[in-house]
């Protein structure tokens, strides 16, 4: 268990930089969720961090321990990679065994941790079977207990469940989660799901184009959004980000319609955003037009129009309206997130 | 009901297909066409020299004049024939060395060519020559670097004043022997640098990452890693090579033509001396139908000792 400390990190592949300088700090026993778009460098920052990428710049600190030149193995890191890696040639004792075979640990002890983690992933069963002969799910769970054999300081995962099938992701998801708090142990986990992060996290580190956007809890990330980025890449359905001015007493979007504004709005406001959760029926609303109704059962995801102006919404009601047909909604005033022609939260 | 007429509304006029579509139907009749000239090429090229050849191992043909049936004389008057044990002994030599040599240096030259190397395809196609050039031209090249007078080895040692007089390379049993060896060792390195390079290139790179966090050094990650996933296409590579090196013919005979003193006949070089120029046809098919206990036994040992392994597609998993 351990800190991690990440500061102004940089990474070039040959002239060309990929990460920017990004500075991150991770608490002991904390889970932490890098997400991002792809190809944003979260997997080239958690290579970094496992040492299996030298690092251009700055400093990475495990433990307080400075490791930029200190080689992977001797970083007290487990990494579980996007394809598992587990070798093809072992069982899954072998497997799970193997760090332990090399560090010439006595027999009985290895057996000991195999069945530990066997028995803590539901993997008793499976010990004598070769990966090719393991579902997605059991592979995953034995790059895990790859991993907890070692009793690192940190786990690193990179997209561990992008392989498997919808529902099997959320349950591993809750299984990841639930043996992090276990184990207490100090985790980076990188993914483009941001639901994954959201679900998972104690604090987000969003990041786009090889810098970080905002770090922070995922309430807070999706309260407070501090720029456009953060605030449409956080949240599902997508935030409505609408362009456009402040005139005629309200927002004037791009496309026609007019907004509302809370009170006290400064007055450079470039982006209007709203959820599409936190649009209400409302009978004294903006007259909308349907264009698609997406019933899910639980609630009606509805893409609209006011005037040209396009609009996602989500409602808790039932609506029975058709394309073409109109309904009345508008924005929960003190949900309203306004930001600036540079992008950041006003 | 209304389901069934309805569907009997529907059904199509179906038409008799001719006589030679319902030919070409018939499964058996196909097999027998598809296979046809597969087998009569098999059957004229390989099945039928092949009989002919051990037929010839149990006659006293000779050139121009037909055999009649000996049963196994050929075999004993073989069987008490010194140059004929010699020829066996260096057969089995030649390709126990050559096979160790090849596979060692071939092995090193791929690891070294996954490497990220500079100008790597370039190399990789200089490392591919001696395997393209015909072997008779290698054969002849290496018959002047071991002749005992131009030599150009001989003449660079004694340039640089390492050696007063040229080096002996084919002109004494021994020597003639290891100089042959390591012209074949030379022509096999780029076949099996290269069948394992590409074996090589299969390992997913991530797996000797994740042997670098399991804290895996260079060595380890060879021998527990490399080698083990480089199992199946050594075996088919090795039992190849061995196949080929043990049928050697054109390297040995043009280069010694089996002398010194008979010392590096093979039993295929030996088998064509007194078959052809020899004369001894009977003789000669013999020595050849000696050689398939060797290969049948290299053939098996390869099935069973380096046959599939557990963790490889396709098997049961008990
Ligand atoms: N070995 C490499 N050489 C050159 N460019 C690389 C290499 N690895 C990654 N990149 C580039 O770095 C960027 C970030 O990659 P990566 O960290 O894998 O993104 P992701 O956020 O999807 O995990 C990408 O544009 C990718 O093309
Ligand atoms: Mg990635």
């Amino acid at each position: 268990m351990a800190t991690v400390s990440v500061r102004d990190a940089r990474k070039n592949f040959g002239s060309t930089p990929i990460l920017h300088g990004v500075n991150v700090e991770i608490g002991d026993g904390e889970f932490v969720v890098l997400v991002g778009p792809s190809g944003c460098g979260k997997s080239t920052l958690l290579r970094m961090i496992a040492g299996l990428e030298n690092i251009s710049g700055g400093e990475i600190a495990i433990g307080g321990r400075v490791v930029n030149t200190v080689p992977p193995k001797d970083r007290d890191i487990a990494m579980v990679f996007q394809n598992y890696a587990l070798y093809p040639h072992m069982t899954v004792r072998e497997n799970m065994a193997f760090s332990m075979k090399l560090a010439k640990a006595p027999r009985e002890v290895m057996e000991e941790e195999v069945q530990r983690a066997a028995k803590i992933l539901g993997l008793d069963a499976l010990l004598d079977r070769y990966p090719r002969q393991l579902s997605g799910g059991q592979r995953q769970r034995v790059a895990m207990g790859r991993a907890i054999v070692r009793h690192p300081q940190v786990f690193l995962f990179d997209e561990p469940l992008s392989n498997l099938d919808a529902k099997l992701r959320v349950q591993m998801r809750s299984e990841i989660r639930e043996l992090q708090q276990r184990l207490a142990t100090t985790t980076i986990y990188v993914t483009h799901d941001q639901i994954e992060a959201m679900t998972m996290a104690d604090q987000i580190v969003v990041m786009n184009a090889g810098r970080i956007e905002q770090a922070g809890a995922p309430l807070a990330l999706y309260d407070r959004p501090a720029n456009t980025f953060v605030a449409g890449f956080i949240g599902s359905p997508a935030m409505n980000l609408v362009p456009g001015e402040i005139s005629d007493g309200g927002f004037r979007a791009q496309g026609g319609a007019l907004l509302p504004l809370p009170p006290a709005t400064p007055a450079n406001v470039a982006t209007y955003g709203i959820r599409p959760e936190h649009l209400v029926l409302a009978e004294d609303g903006i007259e909308a037009r349907l264009v698609v109704v997406e019933p899910t059962g639980s609630e009606t995801q509805v893409a609209m129009r006011i005037a040209e102006t396009p609009l996602v919404g989500a409602f808790r009601e039932r609506i029975t309206g058709r394309p073409g047909e109109t309904i009345r909604v508008k924005p929960d005033l003190s949900l309203v997130h306004l930001f600036g022609a540079d992008g950041r939260r006003l | 009901m209304s389901t069934a007429a309805a569907s009997t509304a529907w059904t199509k006029v179906r038409q008799q297909p001719s006589a030679l579509a319902r030919l070409f139907d018939n499964k058996a009749f196909l097999i027998v066409v598809c296979l046809l000239p597969a087998v009569g090429l098999l059957m004229t090229f390989l099945t039928y020299p092949l009989g002919l050849g051990v037929w010839l191992a149990f006659t006293d043909q000779t050139i121009g004049r037909p055999g009649v049936w000996i049963g196994i004389e050929n075999f004993e008057f073989l069987f008490e024939d010194p140059i004929f044990w010699s020829a066996v002994f260096y057969s089995v030599f030649y390709t126990a060395v050559a096979t160790v040599g090849k596979f060692a240096l071939g092995l090193w030259l791929a690891l070294l060519l996954n490497q990220h190397l500079p100008m790597k395809s370039l190399l990789r196609a200089i490392i591919l020559l001696p395997w393209i050039v015909p072997t008779v031209l290698s054969a002849i090249a290496f018959w002047w670097i071991y002749d005992p007078q131009f030599s150009i080895i001989s003449w660079a040692l004694m340039e640089m004043g390492l050696r007063e007089t040229p080096v002996d390379f084919i002109n004494s049993p021994w020597s003639a022997r290891w100089s042959l060896i390591a012209a074949n060792i030379w022509r096999g390195i780029p076949f099996v640098a290269i069948s394992l390079l590409a074996g090589l290139q299969t390992i997913s790179p991530s797996l000797y990452e994740a042997a670098l966090l399991d804290g895996a050094s260079p060595w380890q990650r060879f021998r527990h890693i490399t080698f083990p996933m480089l199992m199946p296409i050594l075996a088919i590579v090795m039992t190849f090579s061995i196949i080929f090196t043990f049928t050697d013919f054109q390297l040995v005979y043009s280069i010694t033509r089996g002398g010194p003193v008979n010392s590096t006949h093979l039993m295929a070089t030996l088998a064509f001396q007194r078959g052809i120029p020899g004369g001894q046809l009977g003789e000669g098919a013999a020595i050849a139908v000696a050689m398939i206990p060797f290969l049948v036994f290299a053939t098996l040992f390869s099935y069973f000792a380096l046959a599939r392994r557990k963790w490889q597609q396709g098997e049961s998993n008990d």
